[in-house]
Formats: C-alpha cells, structure tokens, sequence
C-alpha cells in the first residue's frame, strides 16, 4: 500500500565513483561545450582540481545503484504509472571527477491527491563524499498515477 | 562567463542570457539515457512508447533540468550555486525547439551571505512552458 506507513523508510546506502569519462558523455549529452567541463586541464586552469560535476549530476550516479524501482515494485507500482513531478537540490561542496559519493535515501512524505487517483512520494537523498563531507542534499518527488 | 556578478549591480527582473537548444532528436535522448543512466524505455524506443500510449518517445524530465543548470552556469560559477529546484510541468516533445530562460526574481540575505533567487522556464517554440525552476545564487556584495 502506498500510504503514509511509507514514511521513514530508509533504502540501503550505496557508493558511486564520478568518471571524468561519464562527465564528458553527459557533457555531450547536455550540449554542453565549454572546455573547464570536458578537458581537464581546462579544468584545472579555470581553478578546479579535475572536471566539476554538473549541478544535476549526481542524481544521475544515484540512479546507476538505487532500487527505487524494484522497491515500487515491490508495493505494485509498474514504471508506466510513475512520473517525476519534481526535484531539487542544495549544495554543500563541489563535486569533481574522482570523487566517491555516497548516497543515503529515505521516504521522507507521502501524500494522496484527487482522492487517491495521485500518490507523491517524497525521496530525500543525502549525497556525502569520500572524506565524509556532504555534498548535496536532493529531494525529489514522484507520482505515482492510478494506484490501488 | 559575462561580467562579475555583484549583489550591488544587478537587479530585480535582470535577465539571465536565453540558451536556445537544437530541435530535440532521438540522438540525444539516446545519448542521455547512456550518459544519465535513465535507461527506461519510454525515452529511447518509440515502439515501447506508443504501445504505452504516447506518440514518441519524449525527453527525460532531468535533461531538461541538466538544460536549465546549464543555464545557470553559463551567467554564475558553479560553486556559488546553492540550491537548484524544478517542477515538471509538460512533456518535451521530439522536435521541439526549446528555449530556456531565467531572470533575478529577489535579492535576499541568508546567514549573512547575499543571494539572488533566480526564476527559470523551459518552453517550446510556441511559448509552452515544460518546466519551472528556481534557483539560489550567492554573490560578493561589491
């Protein structure tokens, strides 16, 4: 069921380092061409210590290892009634290519709309790096269409 | 990167410089999908996303996003970002030629360090929002 019993579930954490190669495809991807975000020397001119990871990457690395999907499933969600309704971030540090993020998530709401036919779900994921220092906080929301 | 940005000169309704995308192709939503490690299908196979109802595939809502930050980083170095937020309000179509724009909203102080909360769309060629976002800047005073 997904109702409000949801509330302070906690996902396994899990470890994710960033590529400077997965940068440049994102880079690309992104249309993104500036040199301080696809060449490392580039970088380090510009004052970084290797290549900067976009604001709304790690999200991505989140992605690679989280089982959010698996775990609606679980509750009988199907990925075609699930939609991104929103997401933010706040930033503590810089991320650079090299750096092994950590990635902590729970169900931090659930709310019912339009008398059920809506679910949101509320994911708040703590993004800490290798020296222990956080990085990110990032909450985002999904919707989950025609539940039962 | 323009001129240095200060909380003295810039103000409330300063436009951020427009980022004009390409019409959205298959291409890059099948290299986003690589790149993001979004590998659900609705993105990258059109047979999947017209057997789910949906006339093509369509855009990750956080390519869109990635969009936006781009945005952002084009007008303020990256560090002085704070906080960065979207609501996902429309799909973004194949084809569609975005256009994503942004503009100082406020000018405020948290924690004693001086801050421009920035406005943000994405919209299509006929004005259509996809997306909304906000954003928090810190700047030098002076």
């Amino acid at each position: 069921m997904l109702d409000q019993s949801l509330i302070g579930h906690k996902f396994a954490s899990h470890s994710a380092v960033v590529e400077a190669g997965r940068l440049r495809l994102f880079a690309k991807s992104t249309g993104e061409t500036r040199p301080e975000y696809i060449d490392e020397a580039a970088a380090r001119a510009a004052g970084h210590p290797s290549l900067p990871a976009p604001p709304t990457f790690s999200a991505c690395l989140y992605l690679d290892h989280s089982d959010i999907f698996g775990w609606l499933g679980t509750l009988g969600v199907d990925v075609g009634q699930i939609l991104h309704g929103a997401q933010s971030f706040r930033y503590l540090a810089q991320v650079y290519a090299g750096d092994c993020l950590t990635f902590t998530s729970r169900i931090e709401d659930v709310m019912s709309k339009r008398g059920g036919a809506l679910i949101f779900l509320v994911r708040e994921t703590d993004v800490d790096n290798q020296a222990g220092v956080r990085v990110a906080e990032v909450r985002s929301t999904i919707v989950v269409r025609g539940s039962k | 990167m323009s001129a240095k940005l200060t909380y003295d000169s810039i103000n409330v309704g300063d436009t951020l410089p427009l980022l004009e995308l390409p019409p959205l192709s298959r291409t890059t939503l099948a290299l986003y999908a690589g790149a993001s490690g979004d590998h659900n299908p609705m993105h990258i196979d059109s047979d999947f996303a017209r057997a789910a109802g949906m006339p093509d595939v369509f855009a990750h809502g956080m390519l869109s996003m990635a969009w936006l930050g781009r945005l952002l980083t084009n007008w303020a170095p990256q560090r002085d970002l704070r906080e960065f937020s979207v609501r996902f309000s429309a799909i973004t179509h194949v084809g569609e030629r975005i256009v994503c724009k942004g503009r100082v909203a406020d000018k405020l102080e948290r924690d004693g360090e001086p801050l421009l909360r920035i406005v943000m769309t994405t919209s299509n060629e006929k004005g259509e929002v996809k997306l909304t976002g906000e954003a928090f800047i810190a700047v030098p005073r002076q």
